[in-house]
């Protein structure tokens, strides 16, 4: 099964301003400015292995979630592996 | 280069070198209370396309450490006018010490107020009458972030008027040095005005940010508070090396951002604008 992870937290630096963070990515040298729930799924995800419906559940623990839908997650996730701030195991 | 000028504004020094005198003559006039340092950061070349176009219709191509490609040549009337333009290419492209913000600054009591938007909202105007208030001109056109301190440095160049804002700064400072008018230029009808001899005598002294002005001139008076992260986003649209400057340069930011309230203004004429930005100041 497909897992993911963030990018190592040493090629990330991540700022929250107000309701948009800066996530600025050192291998590129890019800055992203990300809305919700991008940080939180950074943040969810860290360094461990999950797959779509693991970091879904994780992100449901913590979040009150109005449209928990894995389709939609995991076509974030592939956003954010293009953008190389998260990694495709 | 045949004439040369040397040529130090705020922490930037200049070499310019130019195929006619002209030019060269117009900058040691109005810049002669300006230091010459000997040892240049950047190089701008004012030369003729052609060996005959230095005598027939002579026109100057702006050129340097850096240049853009298939830049259009001005009339050599318009020579002072091509040597500013070399001067702001090569800050624009080579400036890597300073996080460079396209921006006017005006300063008092150590607090700089930075005012940045397109071509047309007033920085330039806005930073010429506040000048003429008692503010301490830093600059019309670029302003200088270090990395390293979050200090605000000026770049106190001539203060380029443009088209109506020629007559307005005329009226407020019928006691200032003004260039000569450069009509029909790219821009419209340009003329430059001397920065006060308080804003030459203090351009060394960097300032502390204090407040991010977003103004717009031909509207009804506004104003709203901007939010860090939009901020941060029109700054960086502001900044020619942000990119260059790379985590330097986003430390530099989002500590601007984040330590300094920002404020969108829209003023419907000048006396309006002034008055909103000392409100704000």
């Amino acid at each position: 099964m497909t897992s993911y992870r963030a990018a190592g937290p040493e090629t990330l630096r991540i700022i929250p301003l107000d309701a948009l963070t800066l996530v600025y990515h050192r291998a590129s040298g890019i800055t992203h400015v990300v809305d919700a729930p991008v940080p939180e799924m950074l943040e969810a995800l860290g360094r461990d292995d999950l797959s779509v419906d693991q970091l879904l559940a994780r992100l449901s623990e913590r979040y009150d979630l109005l449209d928990a839908d894995p389709a939609a997650l995991a076509i974030r996730l592939d956003e954010l592996v293009e953008a190389g701030l998260v990694e495709r195991l | 280069m045949r004439h040369v000028a040397h040529l130090g504004i705020g922490p930037v020094g200049f070499r310019i070198g130019s195929d006619w005198r002209g030019p060269i003559a117009q900058l040691e006039t109005l810049y002669r209370d300006y230091p010459k340092p000997s040892i240049p950061d950047f190089s701008v070349h004012l030369f003729a396309a052609r060996p005959w176009r230095k005598y027939l219709r002579p026109s100057v191509m702006i050129g340097g450490d850096y240049t853009i490609p298939d830049a259009a040549p001005l009339p050599l009337a318009q020579g002072l006018l091509a040597a500013e333009m070399g001067m702001n290419l090569q800050m624009a492209l080579a400036q890597r010490r300073y996080l460079l913000l396209h921006a006017s600054a005006v300063e008092r009591d150590g607090k700089a107020v930075l005012m940045t938007g397109i071509s047309g909202a007033g920085k330039s105007t806005l930073a010429a009458l506040l000048m003429a208030r008692g503010w301490r001109l830093m600059g019309d056109e670029f302003v200088l972030i270090d990395p390293a301190t979050g200090l605000a440095h000026g770049f106190p160049r001539l203060i380029s008027l443009k088209n109506q804002a020629i007559a307005v700064a005329q009226a407020a400072m019928p006691e200032g040095r003004f260039g000569p008018l450069l009509p029909g230029t790219p821009k419209g009808d340009i003329r430059h005005l001397v920065p006060d001899a308080r804003a030459i005598r203090a351009m060394a002294e960097p300032a502390q940010p204090a407040l991010l002005l977003f103004p717009r001139f031909g509207f009804d008076a506004a104003e709203r508070p901007v939010p860090p992260s939009e901020a941060f986003v029109r700054l960086t649209q502001s900044s020619t090396n942000y990119v260059h400057l790379a985590e330097r340069g986003f430390d530099a930011l989002t500590r601007l951002v984040q330590s300094v309230p920002a404020r969108a203004i829209d003023y419907p004429d000048t006396d309006s604008g002034i008055a909103l930005v000392e409100a704000l100041a």
